[in-house]
């Protein structure tokens, strides 16, 4: 099977700055893909690249199996969902949604039927006659959608598609996408910054740091085996111990992650790690202690409800020989 | 403990002090305040004498003394607009004006949208000081140089004959109608400064509608595949259609208005503006000319209504 996107040592150079630095991502066709990393890692640039709106400065870009380099938006099928929607504030949203088949002189009825039915998937139907000025973030971003989809592109780009809108919105937008690429079955590309969107929602996750790929893998891959200081600290609440906090519990120097959940409390005679409470965070079904171990700081996500010890008491600390994770060896 | 500070904080002494506060609960009557001054300068000195010289265009007056009698009012001045003469002068006046705005807003929009698009920092800088240090000098010292330029002993026909092209000059002047012995003295000569002089207030208009078109509306188009053309007809132009419209409601009104150029540069034929310069002048036909300055006017409100009608106005 041809992958739907394929990038080849591309490279994105604005002057001295590398926005992307020979970024090589397969992406298989049908997937749903997450760019995950914090701004100006490189994720942004890259969807626009896969999108057409920029060129790389070295590289190649593959979509479909067809070469993709150097050719301008308006002649790939891919369509894209922008962070700030991009609605035209001079067409009502039937006109928005049909755009695309207005640049294809679909017969009017024809389009106003697409776009009628493209507004009816995102539950706006009937929202046809209003201006995007009349509508919410929520409705807008499902405007966006709907005019990206109607045209059934082969790939769909979505720019943190889910940033403007609030927790409860956001959640519910998350499924609906989800549930909406299983149907349609488009490979939908997703650029976020947001870890726990990332995991939830994608097939696969890049994590990108400095305009490089750092880890593509599963959600679970990323967040249990993350390959490197980077990733842990940026995807999971990972705790991140050093060589020689490692070492003195495996006898291996590498730097090693261990997932906040899987700390346990423990007397401190006999721990291996001990430390004092220095932050406790109540989150409702889990509180969150902050234990430094001299130098670093580890943090504990337990079960609310049980004693827990107060700020500035000691206490010892257990764990799973397997959860511990060794990651990179020392440079 | 000594001295804390107060929850609530002293007002500031004097009648200032009190007046922000008053003005804080009472916002209402700080704008008032602020707009009754412009309101009544407007309202009376300004509209109000509009008004009074419209009115002055229903007055009558006696033919043989030219005494204007205040105490009938009748339509007989706009009956004399459409004596074959008056009607002359309106056409003439609103097809230039109408040929000066379509003019001014092809050469205008690259301009303005080059600036808008691609010109930053100090080029733009450059680019507004280019716009605008034209209207620094004045009108007649501009004018008085175009003449000069357009005529028949002037830079414009030395530069053609020493580019052994005269010929293309004397074909353009010997159009009929619109040609004449020189540029100076030609229709095409009063266009040409008409345009000249008027260009930067359709510049600005429509380069502030343009900057104010995001980026990635364009983007948007273009992904939704629109090639560069259709993004332009489809997207950039209706955003900045508002613009073009307030560009030309200057270049069209402030045509329509003139008396200076069309006199200077230009075959002795009048327009609106001459026309009632004349009347109120040696004439002392002050009912006419009152009359004749209704005409841009209403021309204006219909050209201002068909354009709202085109959904001109739908993207402000």
């Amino acid at each position: 099977m041809t992958a739907a996107v394929c990038l080849r040592n591309v490279s994105r150079h604005f002057g001295v700055i590398k926005a992307m630095d020979e970024v090589n991502l397969t992406i298989a066709s049908g997937e749903f893909f997450a760019m995950l990393g914090p701004s100006g890692s490189g994720k942004t640039t890259c969807l626009r690249v896969i999108a057409g709106f920029e060129q790389p400065t070295h590289g190649h870009i593959e979509i479909f199996g067809e070469d993709a380099t150097g050719v301008p938006p308006y002649r790939r099928n891919v369509n894209t969902v922008f962070q700030d929607y991009a609605l035209f504030p001079h067409l009502n949203v039937l006109d928005n949604v049909a755009y695309s088949l207005m640049l294809k002189k679909a017969p009017r009825a024809e389009r106003h039927k697409a776009a009628e039915a493209a507004l009816d998937m995102v539950k706006l139907a009937g929202y046809g006659t209003r201006r995007p000025s009349e509508l919410s973030g929520g409705q807008r971003q499902r405007v966006a959608l709907a005019r990206a989809l109607v045209n059934r592109p082969k790939v769909l780009l979505l720019d943190e598609p889910l940033g403007a809108l609030d927790l409860k919105l956001r959640e519910s937008m998350q499924e609906e996408l989800k549930s909406l690429q299983k149907a349609l079955g488009i490979t939908f590309i997703f650029v976020t910054h947001d870890q726990g969107e990332a995991l939830s929602m994608a097939d696969r996750v890049a994590v990108f740091s400095g305009g490089r790929v750092i880890q593509v893998g599963t959600p679970e891959e990323i967040y249990a085996r993350p390959n490197s200081r980077f990733v842990a600290d940026f995807v999971g609440s990972s705790n991140v111990l050093n060589p020689d906090q490692v070492s003195a519990l495996t006898g291996e120097r590498r730097w090693g992650s261990l997932r906040s959940e899987s700390v346990r409390l423990a007397p401190e005679a006999g721990s291996a790690l001990a430390g004092t409470v220095t932050t406790k965070n109540y989150l409702g079904a889990t509180t969150r202690l902050g234990i430094d171990i001299g130098g670093s700081s580890i943090h504990a996500l337990l079960p609310s409800g049980q004693e827990l010890p107060d700020i500035g008491a000691r206490t010892g600390l257990a764990f799973e020989r397997g959860a511990l994770h060794l990651m990179e060896a020392e440079q | 403990m000594t001295t804390t500070a107060l929850a609530i904080t002293e007002r500031r002494p004097g009648i200032l002090g009190w007046l922000s506060d008053q003005f804080w609960r009472h916002p209402g009557m700080f704008v008032l305040l602020l707009l009754t001054p412009p309101l009544l300068w407007l309202g009376i000195v300004y509209i109000g004498s509009l008004l009074a010289l419209l009115f002055q265009s229903f007055f009558a007056i006696d033919e043989f003394s030219g005494v204007v009698d205040y105490s009938t009012l009748t339509l007989k001045s706009y009956a004399e607009l459409l004596r074959p003469a008056n009607l002359d002068i309106i056409v003439r006046t609103v097809v230039m004006s109408a040929l000066v705005t379509l003019a001014s807003a092809v050469i205008a929009f690259p301009i303005a949208y080059m600036a808008a698009r691609y010109v930053r920092g100090k080029w733009k800088a450059l680019f507004y000081l280019g716009i605008m240090l034209p209207l620094w000098s004045s009108y007649l010292v501009k004018i008085y140089a175009w003449k000069l330029i357009l005529a028949k002993e002037g830079i414009l026909t030395w530069v053609f004959e020493s580019l052994h092209i005269g010929f293309v000059l004397d074909w353009v002047l010997a159009i009929p109608v619109i040609g004449g012995n020189s540029l100076s003295v030609s229709y095409i000569g009063t266009f040409l400064v008409f345009v000249y002089v008027w260009m930067p207030f359709m510049i600005l208009p429509i380069q502030a509608s343009l900057e104010r078109v995001p980026v990635n509306l364009i983007d948007a188009s273009s992904d939704l595949g629109a090639t560069p053309q259709q993004t332009f007809w489809k997207v950039i132009f209706p955003l900045a259609l508002p613009g073009i419209i307030a560009g030309s409601i200057f270049t069209f009104s402030l045509t329509l208005g003139d008396y200076i150029i069309p006199q200077i540069i230009g075959s002795s034929r009048l327009f609106i503006g001459q026309a009632v310069y004349a009347q109120q002048g040696t004439a002392g036909n002050i009912p006419l000319a009152a009359a004749f300055t209704v005409v841009p006017i209403v021309i204006m409100g219909l050209y201002l209504w068909m354009a709202k009608r085109q959904g001109a106005f739908d993207a402000l």
